[in-house]
């Protein structure tokens, strides 16, 4: 079924990882704020929404010193001056490579929709076939704000072209983690 | 009334280069990518499933309201119902009010197009920004969308580059990314700086009181996200019954609008979530009614709310591919929006527009809710004739069509006075009511003879087993003779004895496809009478419009007139109808008939028929048979798209018939072969003119014709 995703997801633009456990997403995550030159510079900086994936491994005063800009004290403002947003998602769905979230706590759709390039981690273990698998499990009166993210941001209104990254990501950068939460 | 400034806009849209070509390529590349999009994907079970859930939904309209107006109200949004579309202003207005609020940004939502919303808030003082991309560039060039999923597609880059350049007061190339980048960062500031966000639904769940949107740009989040604020205005035709139903619909969406699995953005929001400073904030939900309800309630449109708003219908069009939607259509673009705008707007509304739709079926097998859009045209066609009459002329020319004797009578006498200019069975110009079609196509010579006469002439072989009776219907009785013939020749090869009814007459098809049913019920009446005889075993046409009127229209129009008294009768005739290919597939299947292959046979293409291939389903059995007789079939591009006959279209709209016809003509030539065989003798007349016209030696041929020559005679009876 991952390798469906995989397909399906890299075919929308995604980039696609799968990582055996937390510590290695962890490195990966890093590894994406290098690349993208965060610093403390407005539509530079980077801003972290921690989950419970990598929640237990994420030591925010090193790494604030190491990605100056980096903030994990996610706000309107500083999420629409940064280049990087890391979120993470509480399933992944294989026939279409989309990832969805409870998206009810405002910080998460704020991290992944003003940012230029958006880091998703999900469990690789929550992958559910389709939409359908999803409905059937979701109740939208607890998730009340239910977000299904397939690919970046994209249009074709002009002349038909598609473009990558309208108003929200031009980069989605999705990370799979394997192994049990918790686990480093 | 409306008809000269219509005339006007359509030869304006047809002028327009770019428009063209936009639409064509956009219209060429759709078909591939909705094709890829659905591979793995069983179209037929999901429409079964698309039709029960909206077809439920639209008999349970009310009780679906109270429904999620009850859920989301729990939910914690405020939920407004009316059917009132200035109630919605007022309600807006004065939530605008009591909140200051200065400035909106929206997603991009089409009820609040049909309401004209942003004019309204405009006049209020507030700043309104549309923030899909289309939506965009055509409130920035004051235009309306041209089609409902890409707003702008009838601009090109360049002229996109103008009107932002206007905005920015800064000179900007012609460049795609460049140009959505500068509508990134200029709609940014307007996200931020909106006090109040404005979105649409693509479902609403009654059962849990939720809106569903998809999008691709990801504004609807943005919409929905940073005002404090949010507004949604939502159709009544999104409620569905369960959420378990929003799988199937965005399964059908996005390949069928898009050609994606999915889109980018699919939100459900629940009642208010968090704002962006964390705290609450306020969600109303505006239910709009605005004659849906009544709608629901009419038997003949009701099948117009299960829509999605795919654009399935407008992408594969060859009427909208030529003129885009400015012109054919309203708010909602297309065929559709031709009988939306009659509910929303008014019937009036929508006169001009559905007189545009040429009846090829093209958005028919393409729907996922399996709307059946021409057919609810001719029923706006019947209710506007009823309401306003026809014009003189037009009826005339009806009534004279139905009359057999005087209307041979009027095409031959007007053919022998043309006769020095007749040039290989065509004639250049007819001076009759139909003269304006000559422009683009020869018309073939009327027969001296119509084949009603000719008919007398065969004789029936002896120790016949079954009998057909023919059905030749006016331009095969008039105008092509020999296919009458080969069809008897067939037949009568296979053992069938053919008998000519000479009561038959018009079998209604312009009557009906103009909304004069009186007169289509007249026509459907009286070949009723001439055909009730037990002792034939078929009624064959070698005309599919024809077929399609004897086996599926006589009923609907009888019924439609009051003439419940006549279904019986009706639907007797109707079990006997066949078209010409399939009737004689089954004859040679039942092993009745052979088809002597010829070797060294010239290679044909095939022209699909619009009412063949839609409505009778029969493009298999004359393949089938084409290739017994030694054919090579080379296919054309686009077999199945209409050639711009569209019977009385191609007198009302030549210049759009016109080049209708002409890619027709480009597919055919492509091919390289030297005949193009068909079914139907409308087409024959449109394309074999054309061809005759452009001085090309590609011939037309009737398959009956093709295969007369490869039957052996029947052995005349003594």
């Amino acid at each position: 079924m991952f390798e469906l995703f995989r397909t399906k997801a890299q075919a929308v633009s995604s980039e696609v990882h799968r990582v055996p456990a937390a510590g290695p997403a962890l490195d990966l995550v890093l590894a994406v704020l290098d690349r993208e030159g965060v610093a403390d510079v407005r539509g530079a900086r980077a801003v972290w929404c921690e989950g419970p994936i990598l929640g237990g491994l994420v030591d925010q005063a090193t790494l604030a010193r190491r990605f100056p800009g980096l903030s994990f004290d996610v706000t309107r403002e500083r999420a629409a001056e940064s280049r990087v947003g890391i979120t993470e998602f509480d399933w992944a769905l294989a026939a279409t490579g989309t990832i969805a979230q409870d998206a009810t706590d405002p910080r998460l759709r704020l991290a992944s929709m003003l940012t230029e390039t958006h880091v998703a981690l999900f469990r690789t273990s929550t992958l559910l076939p389709d939409l359908d698998a999803l409905l059937a499990r979701v109740d939208p009166r607890k998730a009340r704000y239910l977000a299904c993210v397939t690919g970046p941001s994209r249009t074709a209104d002009i002349e038909r072209v598609l473009t990558i990254g309208v108003h929200g990501p031009r980069k989605l950068v999705v990370i799979a983690v394997d192994g049990e939460i918790g686990v480093a | 009334m409306g008809a000269p400034d219509l005339k006007q806009r359509v030869a304006d849209a047809l002028d327009d280069g770019s428009l063209a070509g936009a639409l064509g390529r956009f219209n060429e590349a759709y078909v591939a990518s909705r094709a890829k999009a659905y591979e793995g994907i069983d179209f037929e079970a999901l429409r079964d499933q698309l039709v029960a859930i909206k077809g439920r939904a639209a008999s349970r309209l009310e009780e679906l309201a109270a429904e999620f107006e009850a859920q989301a109200t729990r939910a914690g949004a405020k939920v407004f119902r009316t059917s009132d579309p200035e109630e919605v202003k007022r309600y807006l207005g004065k939530l605008c009010r009591d909140r200051g609020v200065r400035r909106v940004a929206k997603s991009k939502s089409m009820a609040t197009e049909e309401i004209q919303l942003n004019a309204f808030l405009e006049k209020e003082g507030i700043q309104v920004a549309e923030t899909d991309l289309g939506e965009w560039i055509v409130q920035l060039a004051g235009q309306r969308p041209s089609h409902m999923v890409m707003p702008a597609i009838h601009l090109s880059k360049e002229q996109v580059a103008g009107i932002f350049s206007r905005e920015v007061k800064e000179e900007l190339a012609a460049d795609i990314p460049g140009l959505v980048a500068l509508a990134r960062r200029e709609l940014r500031e307007k996200f931020l700086a909106a006090d109040l966000g404005i979105t649409g639904a693509n479902v609403a769940v009654a059962e849990t009181g939720t809106l569903v949107v998809v999008t691709n740009e990801g504004n609807a989040r943005l919409v929905s996200t940073l005002p404090p604020i949010q507004v949604a205005v939502v159709g009544v035709e999104k409620l569905v019954e369960r959420l378990v139903d929003v799988g199937p619909i965005l399964r059908a969406l996005p390949r069928s609008a898009t050609g994606q699995l999915l889109t980018s953005y699919v939100s459900m929001f629940t009642g208010p979530a968090p704002g962006a400073d964390g705290a609450s904030k306020e969600l109303h939900i505006i239910l709009l009614d605005n004659r849906r309800s009544e709608m629901a309630r009419d038997p003949a449109f009701s099948q117009a709310l299960r829509c999605i708003r795919c654009a399935s219908c407008v992408n594969v069009c060859p009427v909208y591919r030529l003129l885009g939607g400015h012109v054919f259509g309203g708010v909602y673009t297309g065929g559709i929006g031709a009988i939306l705008a009659a509910w929303f707007d008014a019937l009036k509304a929508s006169k001009d527009v559905q007189s545009l739709c040429i009846q090829c079926g093209a958005c028919i097998p393409v729907c996922p809710t399996r709307i059946d859009i021409p057919d609810m045209i001719v029923e706006l066609r019947r209710r506007l004739a009823k309401e306003e009459g026809h014009p003189f002329i037009q009826k005339a020319a009806l009534r004279m069509v139905n009359d057999r004797r005087l209307f041979h009578g009027m095409l031959r006498a007007a053919s022998k006075v043309q006769k020095p200019f007749a040039k290989k069975g065509m004639i250049r110009h007819l001076p009759f009511f139909f003269s304006g079609m000559t422009e683009h196509r020869s018309l073939p010579a009327i027969a001296d003879v119509p084949f009603r006469d000719r008919f007398q002439k065969i004789e029936q072989p002896p120790g016949s087993t079954g009998k057909a009776a023919l059905y030749a219907g006016c331009l095969v009785d008039f105008a092509y003779p020999g296919i009458g013939e080969a069809v008897v020749k067939v037949l009568n090869a296979a053992g069938v004895e053919v008998v000519f009814p000479e009561a038959q007459t018009c079998c209604g098809a312009p009557a009906r496809y103009a909304g004069a049913f009186d007169v289509a019920a007249r026509n459907a009446m009286d070949n009723i009478a001439a055909f009730e005889d037990p002792s034939v075993a078929w009624v064959v046409s070698a005309c599919p419009t024809c077929t399609v009127a004897l086996r599926h229209e006589f009923l609907a129009t009888l019924r439609t007139e009051g003439h419940e008294d006549w279904a019986a009768r009706a639907e007797a005739l109707a079990a006997k109808v066949r078209d010409f290919s399939s009737l004689v597939k089954e004859l040679v299947d039942a092993g009745r008939l052979t088809i002597e292959a010829a070797k060294d046979l010239e290679p044909l293409t095939y022209h699909d028929s619009c009412h063949l291939k839609r409505k009778l389903h029969a493009h298999v059995p004359p393949r089938q048979l084409l290739g017994e007789a030694g054919y090579e079939l080379r296919e054309m591009k686009d077999s199945d798209t209409c050639c711009g006959m569209g019977g009385s279209y191609s007198l009302k709209f030549p210049e759009i018939s016109r080049p209708i016809l002409d890619r027709k003509l480009d597919n055919v030539r492509a091919t390289g072969v030297g005949t193009v065989a068909m079914d139907c003798p409308g087409c024959m007349l449109q394309i074999g003119g054309g061809l005759h016209r452009a001085g090309d030696s590609t011939r037309t041929r009737h398959v009956a014709e093709l295969l007369a020559e490869r039957v052996e005679p029947a052995t005349p009876g003594r």
